[in-house]
């Protein structure tokens, strides 16, 4: 390998050298400005944090794009759910009047919220996209309280970083940042095209994340809790769907 | 001052041509200065292959990722409560899609999803290394761009009746490549590349609450997703036909070529 040059070793090891060193800064301020998801582990952790940083950095105040009354879905799809247990079937009987939500964590006034107690405060519709991971979609109106005036009711403690929030269809959970929880288009939604939400679309109450895949708007909501860590909540991941190779940000 | 310029603009050249091993002049009209200057760079051997490992990691998770819903809608919303525009008769790994098979494949969205995008990610900075060196060291506007005596359409038509007749490459064709090839490329790298990366980011939500009309110019999320499909098949038929032509042309002196930079063995090996 004669016809390596000196020059070209050392030019090389300098380009190296400087791309470690950017790399490991990167990783650093990453770190701190909150750009590193829980999923940032394993193979494809990498690919996570790109997608999360980037996405931060570029679309953290945008709003999702709303439609028009007319591009509502004639044919919305539900989905399959787990069918319901017994103290689903029972609240459902008594017209969901029984619901309530917890509310838990770094807040200043922890405590459970009824339907009627979430439609007391203010309410915001908006006609966005149900987009799946597998490349469905349809289009509803979505009528709900936003998260945002929910956790401003029982005021969040500044050191707050993430809100999870948990179905009751027990194996359900996930979370978001505070940037998604805060967004105004981030609604606990208790209503659909005009009417209450039906619950194969996650009635009575679904959080809705219209910048993010389905399947972070989690169906029948039965609590929140704010958090400065999702290290000690399930595996550490933030969500279930890490654990089958499932993003935990699914803004892509 | 017009003469130093030019002049330093020489030195320039055969400084980055030096570093980066590439030969320092190399046309369609004049063959290289120095016979034994490689055929391909380093650079470009190296985010040639980079990009054929990301390739095929995109294609399979992409396939994969098609299973759980192989049926494509045109405009913003589709599902299966609506009429596609078209569906692929294949099983799904989801049982809501009605396929016709008695049978569901087992999920694989995950790790596909999370494949495709650090795979997009390689591919996309892979790309701006490729693409900043090709503009530096002028390879786009020497190799790439069609050289002068390129530019008519009888250049084309000679090389596709050279293909035709199967007659053996020009000789200018063992330094340099032909108005088709750089046509191809120059589509690929121009065309289809920005386009696969259009339509891919236009499916992702947050993505669109940035950029509306990055989806809303393509006519919808669905038709953007369709687009995506074909795109995506317009990348996978070059790639028959560039291992396809690779082999007519010789498929050992020519993946020599892009692995060690020279299409021949060194003369100091039998």
């Amino acid at each position: 390998m004669s016809h390596i040059s000196r020059r070209k070793l050392i030019t090389t090891g300098l380009a190296a050298t400087a791309g470690l060193g950017g790399l490991a800064v990167a990783a650093r301020v990453a770190r701190r400005y909150g750009l590193i998801p829980p999923d940032d582990g394993g193979l494809y952790g990498a690919g996570e944090t790109l997608n999360y940083a980037a996405q931060r950095l570029l679309s953290s105040h945008s709003l999702a794009r709303e439609f028009s009354r007319g591009m509502v879905s004639k044919a919305p799809f539900a989905n399959e759910v787990a069918p319901p247990d017994d103290r689903f079937k029972r609240l459902q009987a008594g017209g969901f009047s029984g619901w309530r939500l917890a509310v838990s964590g770094l807040v200043a006034r922890p405590g459970l919220l009824s339907l009627s107690d979430l439609k007391s405060l203010p309410v915001r519709s908006q006609i966005t996209e149900v987009v799946c991971e597998e490349g469905w979609s349809y289009i509803a109106e979505w009528i709900g309280t936003p998260l945002a005036d929910v956790l401003n009711e029982v005021g969040v403690l500044p050191q707050a970083r993430y809100v999870a929030y948990y179905s009751a269809d027990r194996n359900w959970w996930d979370s978001v940042d505070m940037a998604e929880a805060l967004h105004p288009q981030t609604l606990l939604t208790w209503g659909m095209n005009d009417g209450d939400l039906p619950v194969g679309f996650g009635g009575p109450l679904r959080m809705r994340v219209p910048r993010q895949l389905g399947y972070k708007s989690v169906k029948y909501i039965t609590g929140l809790t704010v958090t400065d860590s999702l290290k000690h909540l399930g595996k550490g991941l933030g969500s279930p769907e890490p654990e089958f190779g499932y993003a935990w940000y699914a803004g892509i | 001052m017009e003469k130093s310029y030019t002049l330093a603009r020489v030195a320039r050249r055969r400084y980055v041509a030096r570093i980066l091993c590439y030969p320092a002049r190399v046309s369609a009209v004049n063959p290289p200065l120095n016979p034994g200057a490689p055929r391909h760079s380093a650079v470009v051997r190296l985010t040639h292959w980079l990009t054929v490992i990301a390739f095929f990691a995109l294609l399979v998770s992409g396939v994969e990722i098609v299973i759980s819903h192989p049926r494509f809608y045109w405009g913003e919303t589709g599902n299966v409560m609506t009429t596609p525009l078209f569906t692929l008769h294949i099983p799904s790994s989801r049982d809501t899609v009605p396929t016709g098979y008695g049978y569901v494949m087992p999920d694989q969205n995950g790790w596909s999803r999370a494949l495709h995008f650090q795979s997009a990610w390689a591919l996309l900075f892979t790309g701006l290394v490729y693409g900043l060196f090709i503009l530096w060291t002028g390879h786009l506007r020497r190799d790439l761009f069609p050289a002068p005596r390129q530019r008519t359409a009888r250049a084309y038509w000679n090389v596709i009746a050279r293909y035709l007749h199967r007659a053996p490459p020009d000789e200018s064709e063992a330094h340099s490549c032909n108005a088709v090839q750089r046509a191809a490329y120059l589509g690929v790298l121009f065309i289809l590349f920005p386009l696969v990366i259009w339509t891919g980011l236009a499916m992702s939500p947050a993505f669109d609450a940035a950029v509306p009309a990055a989806v809303n110019a393509l006519g919808g999320r669905q038709s953007a997703r369709t687009l995506h499909f074909f795109v995506s098949g317009a990348l996978v038929l070059f790639l028959v036909a560039h291992v396809t032509m690779v082999a007519l042309a010789g498929f050992t002196s020519r993946m020599r070529a892009m692995i060690t930079g020279h299409a021949s063995l060194p003369p100091e090996l039998p």
